[in-house]
């Protein structure tokens, strides 16, 4: 044996942190990384403009014969604000972190478990924030305007965030109870019957048989009809709707989420 | 056996099952304060999944284990404290630098920023400063590694696990690996504790060897116990297929020989005096009828210890099992 002495010369000593510290510093480091992840961020952003150009382009002629009280323009807005939010998460980074082992070397420290998972959340809201500022800019080029103003422009943006926030329950579930990049990026796909059995086209008073059915069942109805109502003024009902929707998907996904974790970090 | 509390490391009857599978089998083992010790065994002995169960990752299903007198599962979040780990795949995001990595794992165990930035100036030996502030994906494999001991090394542990800290470097890098192992332990006064399928790394490094197969410990001690044991000299012959057993009976007859066992065609023979023995054995053998392909004499390995204890070759058996567990 080398060594007589366990007592190392450095003064440094951990110390026990709190949730909110381990939150920041994960979410720091996952904030850090969004800039250098071109590659995921990319695809993101195009879809959603993608959508709003061509979806008023090809429709708003034929939807000049349905009354929306806002501009076909104004009507797509929210709809390209859910596609920018929603099933934007860095759960693949998540999954990344598994299989490289660094996932691990975080389980041996002392941090919380669950901030872990909000710290990816805290960067998925920023990330959602961000992306809803070109479609924004996009929708303004376009023509919207917003009778609530700057205020309701912010709260456009915020719920748009908290629903795709409410969103990322469903892939970081995925992405800790599998540890897979395929199963996360197939996730996606649950996305479709949200994002296209609602009123991404037409007012639910224009849909028809089963469709307006599943629409009354379809969260994204609601979230369009608040951010839509932003447009002409301020609607407490559709707002309450709106919130009541995100909050409703957000429990259950989260729920998963938190499952799929518990599990992923039980020793047993 | 000492106190949980005595020892840095300490198990008793140490057990994982997977399903019907028992990967670790009723281990005891206790490391000292500012030791190496050595856990040396092939891939799929269950060395990993020791580690694992020391460092918090994974919950025993039979017996317990201590960490710096604190158990592993019931105090599993102020053992964290104490130990750092490195495990067999280098625990590093490649999309971070080398800082970033460090100053998150560091900001996870309550340093402050100036704390961090000391800390860092203090393991730079161990980093390429240079590289620091580039992306790790641009880290050769000995860098890494290197980054990845300095990352377990932030909150100033006192137990420091390794677990195939050199498995898939180059030689120069291995050395490298080395040589901070040794000074960690010289310097610092930290216990090691370190798996390895590479006998010389054991040899070299460790203070003492736990040798580990189908989850059990099969022989333990210092590497100079471990080799005695065998004898000071090995005399090997191999001889042709189907030979072996009337060697044995022909070399056991000679004065001066210690033991003779066989492994296949090889019959091995443990000596005070190899120099002295070559003769008699070759001769003995020649008289005999039996052809001798190669004899040859060397100072005993742990690979030698391995084969005594468990009948097969550390080196066959690692490339036998595959993945580690």
């Amino acid at each position: 044996m080398t060594a007589t002495s366990t007592t190392p010369r450095t003064e440094i000593r951990p110390r026990r942190t709190g949730f909110v510290h381990d939150t920041v510093s994960i979410a720091r480091r996952a904030i850090r990384q969004l800039p250098r992840d071109i590659a995921f961020i990319g695809p993101t952003l195009f879809i959603p403009l993608f959508f709003l150009v061509i979806n008023v382009a090809s429709l708003s002629e034929a939807a000049a014969f349905v009354d929306l009280g806002i501009t076909y323009e104004e009507f797509q807005l929210p709809v390209a604000i859910v596609f920018a939010v929603t099933g934007v998460t860095r759960a693949g980074a998540m999954v990344l972190d598994i299989q490289n082992g660094y996932f691990d070397r975080l389980m041996t420290t002392p941090v919380s478990r669950r901030a872990l998972l909000l710290g990816h959340m805290v960067a998925d809201f920023v990330l959602v924030v961000a992306l809803s500022v070109p479609v924004m800019i996009l929708g303004f080029f376009m023509g919207a305007r917003f009778d609530t103003g700057l205020l309701g422009v912010l709260v456009f943006v915020l719920i748009g965030a908290l629903w795709g926030l409410g969103y990322t329950g469903i892939p970081y579930a995925i992405a800790l109870k599998t540890g897979n990049p395929g199963a996360v990026n197939s996730s996606f796909i649950i996305f479709f019957p949200f994002a296209f059995l609602t009123t991404a086209y037409l007012p639910a008073e224009n849909l028809s048989g089963w469709l307006s059915t599943v629409s009354t069942y379809n969260p994204v109805t609601y979230v369009l009809g608040g951010l839509r109502s932003l447009f002409t003024g301020w609607d407490a009902a559709e707002l309450g709707k709106a919130l009541l929707a995100t909050l409703a998907l957000a429990a259950f996904t989260q729920t998963l989420s938190l499952l799929a974790l518990r599990g992923r970090t039980s020793p047993k | 056996m000492s106190t949980p509390h005595a020892a840095a490391v300490k198990t008793e009857g140490l057990r994982r099952t997977f399903g019907d599978f028992t990967a670790v089998d009723g281990i005891d083992l206790e490391v000292r304060p500012g030791e190496i010790y050595g856990f040396l065994g092939p891939n799929g002995a269950g060395k990993s999944t020791v580690v694992r169960m020391l460092t918090t990752l994974l919950e025993p299903t039979g017996g317990r284990a201590w960490v710096g007198g604190l158990d592993v599962v019931a105090e599993a979040d102020d053992v964290r404290f104490s130990i750092g780990v490195a495990l067999q795949e280098a625990g590093l995001d490649e999309n971070m630098t080398g800082r970033e990595i460090l100053a998150t794992q560091g900001r996870l165990f309550g340093l402050s920023r100036s704390e961090i930035a000391d800390r860092i100036e203090q393991l730079a030996p161990i980093l390429e400063m240079r590289a620091l502030d580039q992306l790790v994906s641009s880290y050769s494999g000995g860098m890494a590694r290197r980054l990845d001991l300095a990352a377990a090394l932030m909150h100033n542990p006192s137990v420091l696990f390794l677990d195939e800290p050199t498995t898939g470097l180059d030689p120069p890098s291995r050395l490298r690996v080395w040589e901070e192992v040794r000074r960690l332990n010289r310097e610092f006064g930290l216990t090691l504790f370190l798996t390895t399928q590479y006998l010389e790394e054991a040899d070299e490094l460790a203070d003492r060897v736990g040798i580990i197969n189908a989850g059990r410990i099969v022989a333990e001690g210092t590497p100079g116990e471990l080799k005695r044991a065998i004898g000071t000299d090995v005399v090997t012959v191999v001889v042709d297929d189907g030979d072996a057993d009337a060697a044995k009976s022909v070399l056991e007859g000679i004065d001066g020989l210690d033991g003779v066992d066989v492994f296949g065609d090889e019959v091995r023979v443990g000596t005070e005096n190899g120099s002295q023995a070559l003769s008699p054995v070759a001769i003995a053998l020649g008289s005999a009828g039996i052809a001798v392909r190669e004899l040859s004499l060397r100072t005993p390995t742990l690979d030698d210890v391995f084969l005594d204890v468990t009948g097969t070759h550390l080196d066959a058996g690692s490339s036998a099992e595959g993945s580690s567990t």
